[in-house]
Parts: C-alpha cells; sequence; structure tokens
C-alpha cells in the first residue's frame, strides 16, 4: 500500500460519501454543504493527479465562487427555513434504476480501457503547471505547443456576457408571495 | 504515482457521475437539479484530467479543457439560478413539479 494508493482511498471515500449525502440530503443547504466537501475532495485529487494549477483553479473559481452563488440561490428561493420538497418513493427507484445502470455502463468500459492504456510506469512526468498552461492560453507561438487564444477570448467574452444576460434575467420584478 | 493508474479515477468519476445523474432525476428542488449538474460535470472533468495525466500526448489538453469546462460551469449556474429566481418571483415555489403549464 503506497502512499498514492492510501491517499487517494481516502479522497475516494470522503468524495463518495459526499456525493451520496448531496443526493440523499432533504434540505437545499444540508445538499449544498455536502457538494462543498465533494468539490473540495475533486480538487485534492486534481492535485493527487498532478494538476496543480487545475486544483488552485476548482478551489477558487468552483467552491468559491459558483458553490457560493448556489448558495445564495438556494437560500433565496427557499419558501420556509425547514422546507423539504419529497420525492415519491417510485420515482427514486427508477431514478435508482437509471444511475445504477450508467455507472455499471461506465464502470465496464473504465476497466476495460485500464488494461489498454499504458499504466503509470510509461508517464512519467507531473502534468504541466502555470507557466506552459499560461504560455498556451496566451497562444505565444512555440513549435511543438498548440494555441488557445482564441479559445481563451472567446469563453472570456461569453462569461462577461453571460453574467450580464443573469443579472438582467434576475431583476427584481413584482414578486408573488410564496403560497401558504 | 507509480502504483497508481488510470482506473481507480475512472472508477471514481463514474460514481460522481451516477449520483449528479440520481440528482437530476430525483430532487423536486430546481436548485438540488442545479446541483446534479455540477456533480456531473465535475465527474467529467475528472476523466479529462485523468487521461490528461496518464496518456502523454494529451497532457497540455486535458487542463485546457478541464478549465474551459469550470469557466462555462460558472456561467451555466449564473443562469441556471437567473432562471430560478424568475421562476421564484412568478410563481411563489421552486417546486419543478409545478412547472408545468407547457402541459398538453
Amino acid at each position: 500500500m503506497t502512499l498514492e494508493l492510501a491517499l487517494f482511498a481516502i479522497l475516494a471515500a470522503a468524495v463518495g460519501v459526499s456525493a451520496v449525502g448531496v443526493v440523499a440530503s432533504g434540505t437545499i443547504v444540508r445538499s449544498a454543504v455536502w457538494l462543498l466537501f465533494t468539490l473540495i475532495g475533486v480538487a485534492f485529487v486534481y492535485f493527487l493527479l498532478g494538476a496543480a494549477f487545475l486544483g488552485a483553479a476548482q478551489l477558487i473559481v468552483y467552491v468559491g465562487g459558483t458553490l457560493v452563488l448556489v448558495v445564495f440561490g438556494g437560500m433565496l428561493t427557499a419558501g420556509g427555513p425547514f422546507e423539504a420538497l419529497k420525492t415519491k418513493r417510485a420515482e427514486w427507484a427508477v431514478g435508482l434504476l437509471v444511475a445504477g445502470g450508467l455507472f455499471a455502463l461506465l464502470a465496464s468500459v473504465s476497466l476495460q480501457l485500464g488494461g489498454a492504456i499504458p499504466t503509470a510506469a510509461d508517464a512519467p512526468a507531473e502534468l504541466p503547471g502555470p507557466g506552459p498552461l499560461g504560455l498556451a492560453f496566451l497562444g505565444v507561438p512555440d513549435g511543438k505547443r498548440p494555441a488557445y487564444l482564441l479559445v481563451f477570448e472567446i469563453v472570456s467574452v461569453h462569461l462577461l456576457v453571460v453574467l450580464i444576460g443573469a443579472a438582467y434575467l434576475a431583476r427584481p420584478t413584482k414578486r408573488v408571495p410564496p403560497p401558504q | 504515482m507509480t502504483a497508481l493508474g488510470p482506473t481507480p479515477f475512472l472508477l471514481l468519476a463514474a460514481f460522481l457521475f451516477a449520483c449528479g445523474v440520481l440528482c437530476v432525476a430525483t430532487k423536486r428542488n430546481a436548485v438540488g437539479v442545479l446541483m446534479g449538474v455540477e456533480l456531473v460535470l465535475n465527474a467529467a472533468n475528472l476523466n479529462l484530467v485523468t487521461f490528461a495525466r496518464f496518456r502523454p500526448e494529451f497532457r497540455l489538453e486535458g487542463q485546457v479543457f478541464a478549465v474551459l469546462v469550470i469557466v462555462l460551469a460558472a456561467a451555466e449556474a449564473a443562469v441556471a439560478l437567473a432562471i430560478i429566481l424568475n421562476f421564484y418571483n412568478a410563481r411563489g415555489s421552486v417546486d419543478v413539479d409545478t412547472a408545468d403549464h407547457l402541459k398538453g
């Protein structure tokens, strides 16, 4: 049992339990907290895979931005402080069937791929850090490195447009009180 | 990192994907459905980074795609929450079962 395997086992257990917690929680705020732990666990898995910049980006953007947004949305739209919308048992059964089938399909494909892909012995080094990644996004010409400048610009403008549009969509209008 | 192949990471991503799909299928709160979508996107990102790590030819592209997915997921969460807020202002509840006005 190497250190990497032990670390991955701990992280995978944490991420798995948190993901089940997101699904199984009754109230929306509890689901958000479990999602927080899931996203932090996934960021640590990125660190374990050698993608340090991506782990940091996940923590900053996903946990610190997107999840805070989701928590705000959940709190602003809650009908009551402890309201929990319950799902019928038949819907749970169908959902579990579909999710179980999807997991079985993906797991079988992953187990088959595991043999074909060269294992870690052939992939020696770590992933590129912020330096090469930044240069690729800036479009600095290099013989062997592809440039992602156009994609970077498109995504930046897209984010700006989307945020302006979302702010306009969510502007205060006449409010209907919750049915009580 | 010599004892760990790509398979454990792929299995973890598959489990996250299944949990996300279950969340989307069973949650009645619209914000809960959005959380399921975030789980699915994280599973896809994990797959991208795993293949970047264990395949030398994807070393940069996997990370680039994952960064773009993170940014686009943030944008999509903003739009989804704006729609949910609008729905809440118009109807007073975020129960997706009550969103049946287009039903025949």
